[in-house]
């Protein structure tokens, strides 16, 4: 089942754009929407003034982080809250109707009518007991635009063109049958079905690998052009943003902060918010040559029950003046653009602190490694961690009683090794064995074969008992904030349990003491020690994780997608107190993402996963500048890059199909399925690991030839 | 198109003020309480029973038979002029220390085999299960039934009767609890700290896994009340003369007109198990990490 | 004892379950009298209770928090919480003895004749002979006891339905459904119900067992000739080869069900293994 055309290309259609929207009204118009939700702790005002519009044809992209308020809004604009929240006050109104005057029938006839939507998980987006079938005539008849006959005829022609082949069979299977992104694509079949005017896209991509996600990101800017349909797209990704959308608004809790051109919003941000969210991404395209520390903002979205009576973002905002105490209402600040700043509707720019510098001046000690007692400390730069031919595989259970045993070959044979004080990115998609990988490293899991050396010493078979002592010099932290602390101890108990555990500290004052220094220097108060880990946020958590992994004063930290679950500012944040403890202790990381660009911002060296082996080891910056093996540039030209210029000019290279299985992976070189280079000895042989250029090795047959 | 009657969707002028603080908590735990409440009076009761009746359980006055409810017999007489309030409080007695021994009995030799079962792993789990399966075959009151017959009547061996029958659902239960629990990140966290495998058990995984148990075996303790009572009702359990829910309800089953005989215990039967099963799910409720604010 | 468990096994792999002491007949021969009341008392019951009972779960949970939601979790719970055998002696004592407006215990009128024995069920067999008043008598004598033990089940089945549906629509694709146009109810029963129906399904092995116990306690009390009143006389006379063969034939019953069970849970849910 594969996607279209190999190497297509994008483009906006601006001058369709511009045709369409003089002539007709416009699509979407919102005025001053109010959306409450009525808890038991008070009112929260999600939703709180915000006025928009879309034109026919256009396509418009809601950026903000979590608590912003725009799935809210998207909710609302076809009156799909449900108690306890509300709309309590402005207009809605598509192609000229009020919304809010509809009655039940009508608004049934416009949900799935005039403006369809599409939601960002697509496995709980459709129903699990239902055939596709099902799920796609079914909203199509009850429009009442087709009979049951034509419905099913037209349910395949709609599966096909989104992408999915043989689209016949597809359609009598359930959604567990099929991929993430290949269900995705059923939901905006289901979307697409009855012709709609708008289309809502509630971070449809969030979900997905970057591969997959370029392939939908391609799909909506088809369905834009050929079809007319105007696209509303929410995400917090500005590079999902830069390459769909032609218009950008910016919401902040609650409120629009600013609207206007893609290009030039992203180019040259007129709020402080958005200002904050575009320095605070790394891009792909810029190395880490550009400083070390991402632009961040201290603090956290404001308490959505009870806002400030001034400019909302003005406790954080570096660009604080003191007329911020009054609220600034949306106004031009340029032809075409508006934003919700007192200081750039004075004619002001956004120049304005460079966080960077000020934290570098500061953490330019040198590098103290920890002190352990116990083994004379590696000098910098020597090895730390080597992984040979490690080998992990599932067992699944079987099918049938007779049924062959199958196995999931999570992590099928890599070689890496990891410095003294040193950086590795680690990459892949799903399923290519990165999270296995890690827990094996830390032996949470004994490999089935190959070898681990940690500081000279084979930890890969060992008994626990054995590792117990190593454990000192390795920890990890993990992905989701909410689930790695124990949620009945307090913060207190969690790190003081390596500490007692590992006769670091003696008694319970000492204890204490040493807990609030870690809690000190991952930038949390000492009175966290007293709370629960559910009191804190996700971004805090995550500090205490960081927290409890340099208890013990490691070498070497194993940093399992620790920034994944977060907001892009909470982000910036943690990767700046990492490259901070680095350069404080002289910790070696072994940082795992599948966000390159973050990757690339913290990273030496990277090595790219697929599919359990590895595809290609390289320095960072030759890694991007000059890949060797075809499934990296996929994947580097696959990332979007929040600047809608450099999107609309770039071409995307289109990796076909969707990942093997991982349970019977393809003979030979395993990316060969998806390779535009592939010939028959890449069926027959798999590539080693060579060195093609010094430190820069790649698995393919082929290496840079293309 | 500004009046309100046009626009549906925004008449809720009459927006509801968010509920107080008490009556927030009367709605959610409220039930709760009062099931707890009502447990308590009866462990209360059933304790002060010799303080508080003039009667006694056993004095038989044959001339006195059968007498409906009135001033000097609040409840009633039954079928050998016994006094029916008294039987029912010392009835309580029985019915409330059995029910609590079986299903704590059983929990805890249930949680520590399925609890055994879940961090051992394989021959040791395979065989714990197969037993559970086993007993699992039948419907606990015909096995139970099975056993205290071959056992006999008394109180102590429709008692073992029950246990048998009552671990393994315990069992099953906490071995599912400690496999989620094994997964969580927390306890993975907990093995790259170092931590041996006995700390990680008792301080990671029982705390977050208790939350159920507790649940169950309140829950439970309402069903091993209705199990035994009907244990005796049909012939097993206690021995007359010793007075019992069931049993009395057994006694006055055939007398449709002195309908009191058979009624109050049944009903006392039925305010309890209520306060259990009030109080099993107001803890569950509580437990429920959505109503836990993240 | 011992001693009789190991003659009670040598019989059993001839296919012979022992001489019953108290009836001296072939145990088998008792079982296969008795079964046909308990079968047609434990159907109605049930059916009673599925009839009811879902309807009413779903009910409760589409609207949460009204009186009838109130209702329905009030009679759950009571119907949970009271032992069946003392709820089948108030509604005798109350329908029979005091409002005599049903009939007494048994399956027929003490002076009335039994219909020609085709399948046992007494529903069935006097439709068949075209005997009407006996189908009226067969049919009131059948109403309180199957009230009485659809009682129980019908609380499990109505909080497990309740709270399974509560589950299902805060589920994404509820939201999706809406968003396509679909009306309140075709959602409800047309993507909530098929989900939330799967666990209910599971629970049919702790109904089953529910309804064997509660079929002992009711035929106790109405003195229905079933194999419920079979269990409680062998239990009391403690005769030990009846009570085997009870236990035996309910334990195959029960596995069979729970058989059933599985294999209608693999069909229903698509995402299961086959």
């Amino acid at each position: 089942m594969t996607a279209a055309q190999p190497n297509g290309r994008s483009e906006r259609p601006a001058s369709a754009v511009a045709i369409l929207s003089a002539a007709a009204p416009p699509v979407l118009e919102v005025r001053d929407l109010k959306t409450q939700f009525f808890t038991d702790e008070g009112i929260v005002h999600a939703v709180d003034g915000v006025s928009f519009s879309v034109a026919a044809g256009e396509t418009l992209g809601i950026v903000g982080e979590s608590g912003s308020g725009k799935s809210v809004t998207a909710l609302s604009l076809m009156r799909l809250l449900e108690e306890p929240s509300r709309i309590t006050g402005g207009e809605i109104r598509f192609q000229g109707r009020d919304v809010m005057a509809m009655t039940p029938g009508e608004l049934r006839a416009l949900r799935g009518g005039g403006i369809a939507m599409v939601f960002q998980d697509p496995m709980t987006s459709l129903n699990p007991v239902l055939r596709i079938a099902r799920q796609l005539v079914e909203t199509m008849v009850v429009h009442g635009r087709y009979t049951a006959d034509a419905a099913a005829e037209r349910a395949v022609k709609l599966l096909g063109r989104m992408g999915i082949t043989a689209p016949e069979r597809a359609i009598h299977s359930y959604p567990h049958q099929f991929s993430g992104g290949m269900r995705q694509r059923v939901a905006l079949a289901i979307g697409m079905s009855n012709d709609p005017a708008l289309l809502l896209a509630d971070e449809p991509t969030t979900a997905l690998d970057v591969t997959i996600q370029a392939q939908i990101l391609d799909l909506l800017r088809e369905l834009n052009r050929d079809f007319g349909t105007a696209i509303v797209l929410i995400s917090h990704d500005l590079g999902v943003i830069a390459g769909v959308c032609a218009r950008v608004i910016v919401m902040y809790a609650g409120e629009v902060v600013e609207e206007g051109p893609a290009e030039a919003l992203l180019s040259d941000p007129r709020h402080p918010y958005s200002w904050a969210l575009i320095n605070a991404v790394p891009r792909i395209d810029r190395g880490a040559l550009e400083g070390k520390r991402l632009t961040t903002i201290e603090g956290a979205p404001p308490d959505p029950l009870a806002h400030a009576a001034g400019c909302r973002f003005a406790e954080r905002c570096p660009f604080r003046i003191a007329k911020c105490v009054e609220h600034p209402p949306l106004a031009e600040v340029a032809p075409g653009r508006r934003a919700r700043c007192w200081v750039t509707q004075a004619g002001g720019s956004l120049v304005g602190p460079r966080a960077e510098d000020a934290l570098a001046a500061e953490a330019k000690a040198e590098a103290k490694p920890f002190d352990h007692g116990v083994e004379a400390t590696l000098a910098r730069g020597e090895r730390l961690l080597e992984a040979r031919g490690v080998v992990k595989h599932f067992p699944l259970p079987r099918a049938g009683l007779f049924g062959p045993t199958r196995v999931v070959r999570a992590v099928d044979g890599v070689d890496f090794d990891v410095a003294q004080g040193e950086t590795v990115g680690l990459v892949g998609e799903s399923g290519c064995g990165k999270s296995t990988l890690a827990r094996v490293l830390v032996r949470i899991h004994r490999p089935d074969a190959g070898s681990i050396r940690l500081a000279g010493q084979e930890i890969a078979q060992s008994q626990p008992s054995a590792i117990r002592p190593l454990r000192r010099r390795m920890q990890m932290v993990f992905q989701d904030p909410y689930a790695s602390l124990n949620p009945r101890m307090t913060v207190g108990q969690i790190l003081g349990e390596p500490l007692v555990f590992h006769r670091i500290t003696k008694g319970a004052r000492e204890t204490s003491a040493h807990v609030d220094e870690l809690l000190n220097v991952v930038g949390l108060s000492p009175k966290a020690a007293q709370r629960y880990p559910h009191e804190f946020s996700g971004g805090q958590r995550q500090r205490i994780s960081i927290a409890r992994a340099l208890a013990v004063r490691p070498d070497f930290i194993v940093a399992d997608e620790p920034i994944s679950a977060l907001d892009v500012n909470i982000q910036a944040q943690i990767i700046n107190l990492l490259i901070d403890l680095q350069e404080r202790y002289g910790l070696a990381y072994l940082f795992i993402a599948h966000d390159l660009a973050v990757v690339r911002h913290i990273s030496e060296r990277i090595v790219v996963l697929y599919l359990g082996k590895v595809a290609e080891i390289a320095p960072a910056a030759a890694l991007f500048e000059s890949p060797l093996h075809p499934y990296t540039r996929h994947l580097i030209s696959a990332v979007p890059i929040p600047d809608a210029a450099i999107e609309s000019r770039r071409q995307h290279l289109q990796l076909a199909g969707e990942p093997p299985s991982a349970i019977d992976p393809p003979s030979g070189c395993r990316f060969r399925t998806r390779c535009p280079l592939a010939q028959p000895i890449c069926t027959e042989v798999a590539p080693p690991l060579a060195e093609h250029r010094p430190g820069h090795f790649a698995a393919c047959h082929f290496a840079g030839q293309f | 198109m500004t009046a309100t009657a046009a626009r549906p969707a925004l008449a809720a002028a009459s927006v509801p003020l968010p509920a107080s603080r008490r009556r927030r908590w009367l709605r959610r735990y409220g039930l709760a309480s009062l099931g707890a409440a009502i447990i308590l009076a009866w462990i209360l009761v059933a304790l002060l029973a010799p303080l508080i009746l003039p009667y006694l359980p056993d004095t038989v006055e044959v001339t006195k038979r059968l007498q409906p409810p009135e001033a000097a017999h609040w409840l009633g007489t039954d079928a050998l002029g016994r006094d029916d309030l008294t039987r029912l409080l010392y009835g309580a007695r029985i019915s409330l220390s059995t029910g609590f021994i079986v299903v704590v009995v059983g929990a805890v030799f249930g949680t520590l085999l399925g609890g055994i079962a879940a961090y051992a792993r394989g021959a040791v789990e395979e065989l714990i299960m197969r037993a559970t399966d086993l007993v699992l075959c039948f419907p606990p009151i015909i096995l139970a039934l099975a056993i205290a017959a071959a056992l006999g009547i008394g109180t102590t061996n429709t008692i073992i009767a029950m246990l048998v029958v009552w671990w393994p659902k315990f069992a099953r239960l906490a071995r599912s609890l400690v496999l989620v629990q094994r997964s969580h990140e927390y306890v993975e966290a907990a093995t790259v700290v170092g931590l041996t495998p006995a700390r990680i058990l008792l301080r990671h995984i029982i705390p977050n896994a208790i939350g159920p148990l507790v649940v169950l075996v309140t829950l439970d303790v309402g069903n091993a009340i209705i199990t035994f009572a009907g244990l005796s009702f049909l012939g097993l359990g206690v021995v007359p003369p010793t007075p019992e829910w069931g049993s009395m309800v057994a006694e006055g089953r055939e007398l449709v007109e002195q309908w009191w005989v058979a009624a109050f215990p049944g009903l006392a039967i039925l305010t309890v198990v209520l306060g259990f099963n009030f109080l099993g799910d107001g803890i569950r409720d509580w437990l429920d990490p959505k109503a836990r604010r993240r | 004892m011992w001693e009789r468990y190991f003659v009670f096994l040598k019989g059993l792999v001839h296919g012979d379950l022992g001489i019953s002491i108290a009836s001296q007949r072939p145990v088998l021969d008792d079982i296969e009298q008795f079964a046909p009341a308990t079968l047609e008392l434990a159907s109605v019951g049930f059916l009673l209770a599925l009839v009811v009972g879902i309807p009413l779960g779903i009910i409760a949970a589409v609207r949460r928090d009204s009186w009838i939601d109130h209702l329905a979790r009030l009679v759950s719970l009571v119907g949970v919480s009271s032992p069946t055998f003392w709820l089948a002696f108030i509604m005798l004592a109350l329908f029979y003895g005091g409002l005599q407006v049903a009939p007494g215990p048994g399956r027929l009128d003490p002076i009335a004749f039994p219909p020609p024995t085709v399948t046992g069920l007494y529903l069935v067999d006097t439709a068949l002979a075209g005997d009407w008043a006996a189908f009226r008598d067969a049919l009131a004598h059948l109403i309180l006891p199957s009230l009485v033990l659809a009682a129980a089940t019908l609380g499990l089945l109505t909080r497990t339905t309740r709270a399974s549906m509560l589950e299902s629509m805060q589920q994404d694709y509820v939201r999706m459904a809406r968003a396509k146009g679909l009306s309140e109810w075709r959602v409800i029963l047309g993507h909530v119900l098929p989900n939330a129906l799967i666990p209910v399904v599971t629970l049919g092995g702790l109904a089953y067992a529910n309804l064997l116990t509660g079929a002992v306690m009711t035929e106790t009390v109405f003195s229905w000739p079933g194999l419920g009143r079979y269990t409680f006389t062998s239990a009391a006379a403690l005769d030990f080869p009846a009570i085997m063969g009870i236990t035996l034939i309910v334990a195959v019953t029960y596995l069979v069900i729970n058989l059933l069970i599985d294999i209608s849970y693999a069909l229903m849910d698509p995402r299961v293994v086959r």
